[in-house]
């Protein structure tokens, strides 16, 4: 009986359409909540803040009498896990090792930032800027001079964020 | 002179229904055009989203965005489809869901819908079916398999919800005595304002009209026709730039058809929801009429942003053994609650 009586309630349940009723009121209710919500963030015109680790597009520093710090060491090359990194030096007059080459390959790169981690000399570094295009074949390897270009245009922040990050490293 | 005045009213006479049809048929295609708009922001705001909102203040520019988009696409016609079925299905899908606007009543009076006649329900039915065979050709002269299942479901769905719809609407006939729109609305007329029309004695009819009338339409949560995760796009499939405008007009054309409709058949149409002795808000008025179907038009929205898509043997079954048999059994009884004088007909 108790059978009988349960169906029945649930028959009549389905029938007046509750749990559909239920259920528009609970999307009235985030309607008239809207866009006050506050969760878009409309990208373009407004960004989320980003971490002073943040791991974008990379940079090679100078030191600020215009040097370039890179010293060819080749840790970068050898514990870069996807092989993005090609390095060639040589010995230049003033009897300093430099680099003669020193190119990044942004479709191999993972971003995991070992190559900045494993820099003795704080020279190859991940900028925060992560809104980058390329619009020709080729444009994906990063040469040496532009690397150096967008460490030049980038070092205030880049600098920046290391300061903040120093006391952790 | 007097035979320039004759043959300026010649004139008049002669082109005024032209004039109207034509203003009709720009305010049926802004209305669409807007409740595209209409539809994406509101569906955005109960998913906790923006909606559009680039494009003009608001975004409210966007369904013009989106017209001169579509127009400006390629018109590709498949090479094994059939040419002339393939251009002739919107059109035909079209046609009719416009053709129908011509009964519809805004007013009081003959004069209130471009051609007051008497059958004027019995047309509406006629054209809300026909639109189904422009679905039908399109899926079958598109040549596809996706487009063909479409229209078969769609087909059937449309024919299936038909039944409950005209059973519902035959109560509607039971209540007003008449298939006249301007009379069916008139015989709602009363003095308890929103309790005299017919949505309270055939509640019932009322929710199964509101369900069958999604259905009709094709619309979420009634969209087999289209099921983007099943086949793919359905009837319309291989359709593309104008060609596809025109489906989506039709479409969006019948929704806000259904929707003047439930409010004329059930709510009253032009009718006020106050008694007469409130003044100016108990007034008759176009207002009323459009306050009415906008309800309704929300109500689409509000359901396609709420519910998931039925399976298709769940239609059918919501179709064929719920919803015609409560139409049946409320048939008898608004027969039994009109010929015992339980319910007063209006003037």
């Amino acid at each position: 009986m108790p059978k009988i009586l349960n169906k029945t309630v649930q028959f009549f349940k389905s029938l007046l359409l509750l749990e559909l009723l239920s259920g528009m009121w609970l999307t009235l209710k985030y309607f008239f909540k809207g866009a006050s919500y506050g969760y878009t963030i409309r990208y373009p015109d407004e960004k989320t803040p980003k971490s002073n680790r943040f791991r974008g597009i990379h940079a090679l520093r100078r030191y600020p009498n215009g040097e370039e710090r890179c010293i060819a060491c080749k840790l970068c090359e050898a514990v870069c896990p996807a092989l993005a990194i090609t390095i060639e030096s040589e010995q230049r007059s003033d009897g300093t090792r430099r680099t003669t080459r020193y190119d990044i390959d942004l479709f191999k790169c993972i971003f995991c930032g070992f190559c900045e981690e494993s820099c003795p000399v704080d020279s190859i570094v991940e900028t925060d800027v992560h809104e980058y295009h390329f619009e020709n074949r080729g444009e994906n390897i990063l040469t040496k001079a532009k690397l150096l270009a967008i460490g030049d245009r980038l070092e205030t922040q880049i600098a920046d964020a290391r300061t903040l990050d120093a006391e952790f490293r | 002179m007097d035979i320039l005045v004759n043959s300026a009213m010649w004139v008049w006479n002669t082109f005024f229904p032209y004039l109207q049809v034509v203003m009709l048929m720009i305010s049926v295609t802004l209305c669409v055009a807007f409740l595209t708009y209409a539809e994406r922001k509101v569906i955005g705001f109960m998913q906790v989203r923006q909606g559009p909102n680039q494009i003009g203040p608001l975004g409210l520019a966007q369904p013009f965005a989106d017209v001169f988009k579509m127009v400006f696409k390629e018109l590709h016609i498949p090479a094994k489809a059939d040419k002339v079925l393939f251009i002739l299905a919107p059109l035909l899908c079209l046609g009719p869901s416009l053709a129908a606007w011509s009964v519809v009543p805004f007013s009081a009076g003959g004069s209130g819908a471009l051609s007051n006649i008497n059958a004027g329900l019995l047309f509406l039915l006629a054209m809300t079916s026909l639109s189904v065979y422009g679905i039908l050709i399109a899926g079958w002269a598109s040549n596809s398999k996706y487009a063909l299942l479409g229209s078969l479901r769609a087909a059937a769905q449309i024919v299936s919800y038909e039944l409950a719809m005209g059973f519902a609407l035959i109560c509607v006939l039971i209540g007003s005595g008449s298939l006249n729109l301007t009379d069916i609305v008139e015989s709602q007329r009363g003095n308890a304002g929103l309790f005299e029309w017919f949505w309270l004695p055939m509640l019932p009819m009322f929710v199964v009209y509101c369900i069958s009338g999604v259905a009709e339409t094709n619309r979420a949560p009634f969209d087999m026709a289209e099921g983007e995760s099943e086949i793919v796009a359905g009837f319309h499939v291989e359709y593309s730039g104008s060609a596809f405008a025109l489906f989506f007009l039709a479409e969006y054309a019948n929704m806000i058809l259904l929707s003047f409709l439930t409010a004329i058949m059930f709510l009253g149409g032009w009718l006020s929801p106050f008694p007469v002795s409130f003044g100016w808000l108990g007034s008759d008025s176009v207002i009323w009429l459009i306050v009415k179907a906008l309800g309704f038009l929300f109500g689409y929205l509000w359901i396609r942003a709420t519910f998931p898509r039925f399976r298709f043997d769940q239609i059918m079954r919501l179709g064929w053994k719920i919803l015609i048999p409560i139409t049946l059994v409320w048939i008898v009884v608004t027969a039994l609650l009109f010929t015992f004088g339980w319910v007063e007909r209006g003037a």
